[in-house]
């Protein structure tokens, strides 16, 4: 793969994924500080 | 009066819109739109329009939902009574897209039988038209529009498909809904998972993943790739088509709109990409066995997951047929989520405004549902599914999408009163972002987005079908669901009905 593919990928996972993580925690935390 | 049902968790909820957002169109849709509008570069547009509009979106039906505490016409009724036919248009849409859905379940299902001794054979295409749909034109030389005869292949799944859907909406939201989906998302995901995991493996996969992920810059200019993008998230999301407001309909009354809306967004992304690499890495191999580039063998839809998902199979180095059972497995788990939602939309809106209970009203609204899905599988079903999903995603969807958000943002200028509502119980708050995607970036890119299918679809036929065909599979469906939106709304709600009952402070229920 191309350095230019890893790295939009590498984008896409950390984006969308770390969008996800990050709202779960979130909600996570806000749950438990209640 | 029967108090209205809520989700068990907030969980239960979540899971439930995630399971509605994730369907075939996740596994089947997303990876080819990616590839074909730019591959990494598409990610920019795409999420770009999931956070001008997917997100914006999902929070002003969750609102709309909890707030008015509703199906979508009474919701809209209780918005504003002259707003109600929007919500029976949503409605009838949504019974619309069920009747073919189903269909594509029963395939799925039946492939999943299918895929024990790769019963397709060799030429996949062929047993998929003419063994397994028996297609009217090549079985029996008839004519586009032709009905046939029932095919068995397809009526048998089809009724266990029903059976199960309608047993789970027996049940009701939090027995019924929320339990179904505690067991079809986590097995949604390990079966994917599984499936990914395989072809990240298989030899070729790397050129696969290098057609998804290679940035063309040059296409990001293109107004096409962010109408692309738009659409994308618009139709994957579930919005437009009542459903987020039924769901959020069952919240209790201290739920985090706005926090759910990213959790349910983002998930739907997070399986997007998910299947992109799934579905890449695997024609990668298959580009790689035939020794062909992978333009050859990139495709979407029905032709990628029955068609080239077969032949791909075919040629695994081991354990096909549990792949295979892996592979249409999903689809069908992801399929029956997406389809009890579609449901859920019409059972809610009968219930509310017939007061009838919940067993009638599965009856009467899955029953009929059941009854017109027996259409599509026929021989000529196929055709009367390409056109009537075609036209009701483009022309339905798509106008009442930006039918919704212009009344709600413009008419009743309710996006303010909206916003108060979901800031106060969310844990995040949005500010005048979310307004603005919705009263101006949203109806932009919605109607220049259905201004430039019109055109195209007044210019040509779609696929080249037969005017007549097209005038009422087509375009008489899409007229159909507004006008029946009108009748429906024209009934009278009963003298209180329309007043938005209240929370009990203490447990968030029903009083």
């Amino acid at each position: 793969m191309s350095g230019s593919a890893i790295a939009m990928m590498f984008v896409g996972m950390i984006v969308i994924w770390g969008g996800l993580a990050a709202s779960i925690w979130n909600a996570v935390k806000v749950t438990k500080q209640k | 009066m029967e108090s209205r049902e809520q989700w068990g968790t907030r969980a239960g909820f979540l899971l439930a819109a995630v399971g509605s957002a994730v369907g075939l169109g996740n596994i089947w849709r997303f990876p080819y739109v990616a590839y074909d509008n730019g591959g990494g570069a598409f990610f920019i547009p795409y999420l770009f329009a999931l956070l001008t509009a997917g997100i914006p979106l999902l929070i002003m039906e969750f609102t709309m939902g909890h707030k008015y505490r509703g199906s979508a016409p009474l919701s809209y009724a209780r918005m504003h009574k002259k707003t109600e036919w929007i919500g029976w248009w949503q409605v009838v849409i949504a019974f619309v897209i069920s009747t073919y859905y189903s269909v594509i379940i029963a395939w799925a299902l039946a492939y999943t039988y299918f895929a024990v001794g790769l019963q397709w054979g060799e030429d996949t295409g062929g047993f998929l038209m003419g063994e397994y749909l028996q297609r009217v034109d090549i079985v029996n030389g008839a004519t586009i529009g032709s009905v046939g005869s029932i095919v068995p292949g397809v009526f048998i799944p089809l009724v266990l498909v029903w059976i199960i859907s309608l047993g789970i909406l027996f049940k009701g939201v939090k027995k019924g809904i929320e339990r179904a989906n505690r067991v079809f998302i986590p097995t949604l995901l390990v079966m994917f998972l599984m499936i990914v995991i395989r072809a990240l493996t298989l030899e070729g996969a790397a050129l696969g993943l290098e057609a998804l992920f290679k940035p063309n810059w040059s296409k990001i200019a293109s107004p096409g790739v962010w109408i692309g993008a738009y659409g994308q998230i618009f139709f994957s999301l579930s919005i437009a088509f009542a459903i987020m407001i039924t769901y959020s309909s069952y919240l209790p009354r201290k739920s985090d709109i706005n926090n759910n809306a990213f959790i349910a967004a983002f998930s739907n992304s997070s399986v997007e990409l998910l299947a992109g690499f799934g579905v890449f890495a695997a024609l990668g191999f298959m580009a790689t066995q035939a020794n062909v580039p992978i333009e050859e063998v990139a495709t979407a839809g029905i032709g990628l997951a029955f068609v080239v998902f077969p032949e791909i199979l075919n040629s695994f180095p081991g354990l096909n047929g549990l792949f295979g059972v892996l592979f249409f497995g999903s689809l069908v788990f992801a399929g029956l989520s997406s389809l009890i939602s579609i449901i859920e939309t019409f059972i809610a809106a009968v219930q509310d405004k017939f007061k009838v209970s919940r067993t009638k009203a599965v009856i009467l609204g899955g029953g009929l549902s059941a009854l017109v899905s027996m259409l599509y599988a026929t021989q000529g079903g196929l055709f009367f599914l390409d056109a009537v999903d075609y036209f009701i995603n483009n022309f339905g969807v798509a106008l009442a999408g930006l039918v919704s958000v212009v009344t709600v943002a413009w008419f009743v200028k309710n996006l303010k009163p909206f916003q108060d509502h979901a800031n106060q119980i969310s844990d995040f708050r949005t500010g005048l972002w979310w307004r603005i995607c919705l009263s101006v970036v949203t109806p932009a890119v919605l109607g220049y987005m259905f201004v430039l299918n019109l055109i195209d679809n007044l210019k040509n036929n779609y696929e080249g079908y037969p005017t007549t065909f097209l005038l009422y599979s087509g375009w008489g469906i899409v007229i159909a669901t507004i006008i029946i939106g009108f009748i429906l709304a024209s009934l009278k709600w009963g003298a209180k009905d329309l007043d938005v009952k209240t929370y009990s402070e203490d447990k968030g229920v029903d009083k």
